[in-house]
């Protein structure tokens, strides 16, 4: 029995890869997490590029920079890629890194598969470019006009641009749907003994529940992306009104996925906070039960409320009714969440490092999005803010906290047990009051061009909208900028500084802190004992 | 060395149903397209702009209201997949509600090949759309022009009295959508039900 346990040890340790061989055909959660957080901060970077262009534009009222159809071409290239290349892989790659290490596994449950769901990335991202880029070549047809949102019929008429999104868009389902079905097998069965599923870490069941909803809406949406792709090639009516179709069919496809996908991106976050918020405060997390109710209750809610965002396709009034109250009763669970942390932070012995300062943050301004969300929850208003700058502004505020500053949390916070270097607590503060100022600048006074009519989507507005396009603009250059402080940190933690303690925060608690900072290539090849 | 086994195969089982739960949502999402119509069918929730009219208050003669007037606009649009031009002679006309009037659009092929199509209406705003009675219309039969030619397409309608009065303007817009050959065997009624329950409610409608 000893001999052979040895020797699978060493069949797992003789040959450590180096070079490219080490990340190409890695299968170590470690790396395939390096891997998926180095993608999604390239990802961040052309992304936000394309934001800069299109604040750029909308600097002055007329068309400056950019004519109308690349305008909304890079509209719909900035949300794919920030959606889908930058934070998704992102918390996909906090998944990977701290999933196996947080329940005492020794690696994912299927470490090929990760592999897999990992290297399917660079490709998707390089049909998505080319989505982007085609339509400059000649005959390579017309730009993809349509958002993000790709509703028929124009996104039947778009050149062959749309080809190769709509092929994007499989291979990302494809590789995020691998990743899921890799979480959850890890989750359910390759815990430490004597650790059960309601005494796993917060950022466990928030993958969970996460993994669980991508499985669940991304096939619908490489099923409708399917039916686009056979009514544009293959003489199919799925949404071709004159062969019989509906193209309101592929709105309803496209937020069966949609809205929950609000909820992918939003959970990863939340568990981060969950983790970051006890840190810094000293104190366990507050209501762990009621955590996870919440979460459940948000993600079933969740997947049966996506008409919300179609109220102007004229439903009967008792569908829009059921979706208003439905979308209404999810700010309940997510008041809760909200509370719970408060709780939490309540007579701690706060600190306020960079990942709390995100944290803190992110209960601000992430309830300030949800509660615009409620407005445009309320059909007779959203009859009004539909397809306006207001629902531009109300999404940034969701995304932006919800989403992208959990992951700079969780960046930031972990940073040092990855690395085993502190990162630069001064730079890290400087990052973040730029970037939260800059944040806050640029889409607040989206608000008031919304309620002040500008619709969203257009290169050009009327000159009463000049002033706040004109702060929107100063604040996007601040905001954009900051990533570039982030870039540097990173580097410079990555090679460099105060060396970390194996629990490098004070209040930090969880299996992960056990181990040495970083940790070795193979953790946990013997599982910890839970009491 | 058995324990390592039993967890590979309840880490195989595990994946197996999940992976059979992908390839079912991948089939849910395609059979979503006839679950919509079903759905709408079984809890009646249509959408407005078809909202069913109770045919005995439509058989009730309403006086006409000639001291109101509301605008009615004409739009017509053809589908790129016919080639023929297709307008409203009058583009608006100012009507008594419960008054029935006759506007005429002109369709030409301009192929030199025959062709069939049937236009589709629609009113705007879609509130509007239950008051506003087509008495004849070209389009509740299917066209077909021979090459080159050019013909009127006569519409008789009348907007209800009961129209609400805060809506002083409607649009009614057609496209015309080209029909494909007899081999297809497209049944409009089925397609376009639209159609089938204007045709039923008009036919309800008091002689005039």
């Amino acid at each position: 029995m000893t001999t052979t346990t040895l020797n699978h040890d060493e069949a797992h340790h003789h040959d450590m890869p180096t070079g490219w061989r080490r990340w190409l055909f890695s299968t170590n959660h470690k790396d395939i997490g390096t891997l998926y957080l180095l993608f999604a901060l390239i990802m961040l970077f052309i992304g936000g590029a394309s934001a800069m262009l299109i604040r750029l534009e909308l600097f002055q009222p007329g068309i400056q920079l950019l004519d109308p159809d690349l305008y909304n071409n890079l509209v719909t290239n900035h949300a794919l890629i920030m959606i889908f290349g930058a934070v998704m892989p992102a918390a996909a790659g906090l998944a990977n890194w701290m999933i196996p290490m947080m329940i005492g596994a020794p690696d994912m449950a299927l470490p090929r598969m990760n592999n897999l769901s990992f290297w399917i990335l660079p490709a998707a991202a390089t049909m998505l470019i080319l989505s982007f880029v085609v339509p400059f070549f000649p005959g390579g047809g017309t730009q993809i006009n349509t958002g993000w949102t790709l509703y028929p019929p124009l996104s039947v008429q778009v050149g062959m641009s749309m080809d190769f999104l709509i092929f994007a868009i499989h291979l990302l389902g494809i590789s995020s749907v691998l990743a899921s079905i890799n979480i959850i097998v890890t989750l359910l069965n390759m815990r430490a003994p004597g650790m059960t599923l309601m005494t796993m870490p917060m950022f466990c069941w928030t993958w969970l529940v996460t993994a669980f909803l991508l499985i669940l809406v991304v096939p619908v949406l490489a099923g409708g992306v399917t039916m686009l792709l056979f009514d544009r090639h293959f003489g199919t009516s799925f949404f071709d009104a004159a062969g019989g179709g509906d193209p309101v069919l592929f709105q309803h496809l496209f937020w069966f996925f949609g809205h929950p996908e609000v909820y992918i991106l939003l959970l990863p976050s939340i568990g981060v906070l969950s983790h970051v918020i006890p840190a810094f405060s000293r104190k366990p997390l507050f209501g762990y039960k009621s955590m996870v109710g919440a979460m459940l209750t948000v993600a079933t809610i969740g997947m049966v409320v996506w008409a919300h965002h179609q109220y102007t396709i004229g439903m009967s009034l008792g569908a829009v009714t059921y979706f208003m109250i439905g979308t209404i009763l999810i700010s309940i669970p997510v008041g809760l969440m909200i509370f719970n942390f408060i709780a939490t932070m309540w007579r701690g012995a706060m600190t306020f490092e960079t990942p709390m300062l995100f944290a803190v943050a992110i209960v601000l301004m992430f309830t300030f999005g949800g509660l615009s969300g409620v407005m445009l929850a309320v059909v007779p208003a959203d009859m009004q803010y539909h397809d306006s700058m207001f629902v531009v502004a109300h999404f940034h505020y969701v995304l932006m906290p919800g989403a992208v500053f959990g992951l700079f949390a969780g960046v930031f916070y972990w940073l040092p047990k990855w690395t085993g270097h502190m990162y630069d607590e001064t730079l890290g503060k400087i990052f973040f009051w730029t970037n939260v100022i800059g944040f806050n600048i640029t889409f607040f006074p989206q608000h008031f061009l919304g309620l002040a009519g500008m619709p969203r989507r257009i290169v050009d507005y009327n000159m009463m909208f000049t002033e706040f396009n004109v702060i929107s603009s100063i604040g996007a250059i601040i905001f954009g900028l900051s990533h570039l402080l982030l870039l540097y940190i990173v580097i410079k933690t990555i090679r460099g500084g105060k060396k970390a303690e194996s629990r490098a925060w004070e209040g930090a608690k969880g299996l992960e802190w056990e181990l040495d900072s970083p940790p070795a290539f193979h953790t946990w090849t013997v599982a910890p004992q839970i009491k | 060395m058995n324990k390592t086994g039993s967890g590979e195969n309840k880490n195989r089982r595990t994946t197996l149903l999940l992976s059979g739960l992908v390839v079912g949502m991948f089939g849910f999402g395609f059979a979503l397209v006839p679950l919509y119509d079903l759905f709408c069918e079984v809890t009646g929730t249509q959408s407005l702009s078809q909202r069913k009219i109770n045919p005995a208050d439509l058989q009730v003669v309403k006086q006409v209201e000639s001291d109101r007037w509301v605008t009615v606009k004409f739009d017509a649009t053809v589908n790129p997949n016919l080639p023929w031009d297709f307008q409203a002679t009058t583009r608006s006309m100012r009507v008594h509600p419960g008054k029935t009037y006759e506007v005429n659009f002109v369709a030409r092929n301009r192929s030199g090949d025959a062709a069939t199509g049937q236009a589709i209406p629609s009113v705007a705003p879609w509130q509007a759309t239950p008051y506003f009675s087509k008495l004849e219309c070209f389009c509740f039969n299917k066209q077909t022009l021979a090459g080159n030619q050019q013909t009127d397409m006569p519409l008789r309608f009348m907007v209800s009295p009961d129209l609400p009065t805060d809506i002083q303007s409607l649009t009614l817009s057609y496209s015309f959508m080209r029909l494909k050959a007899s081999k297809n065997k497209t049944d409009l009624s089925k397609l376009l039900p639209q159609i089938a329950r204007q045709s039923a409610t008009e036919s309800n409608l008091p002689n005039r």
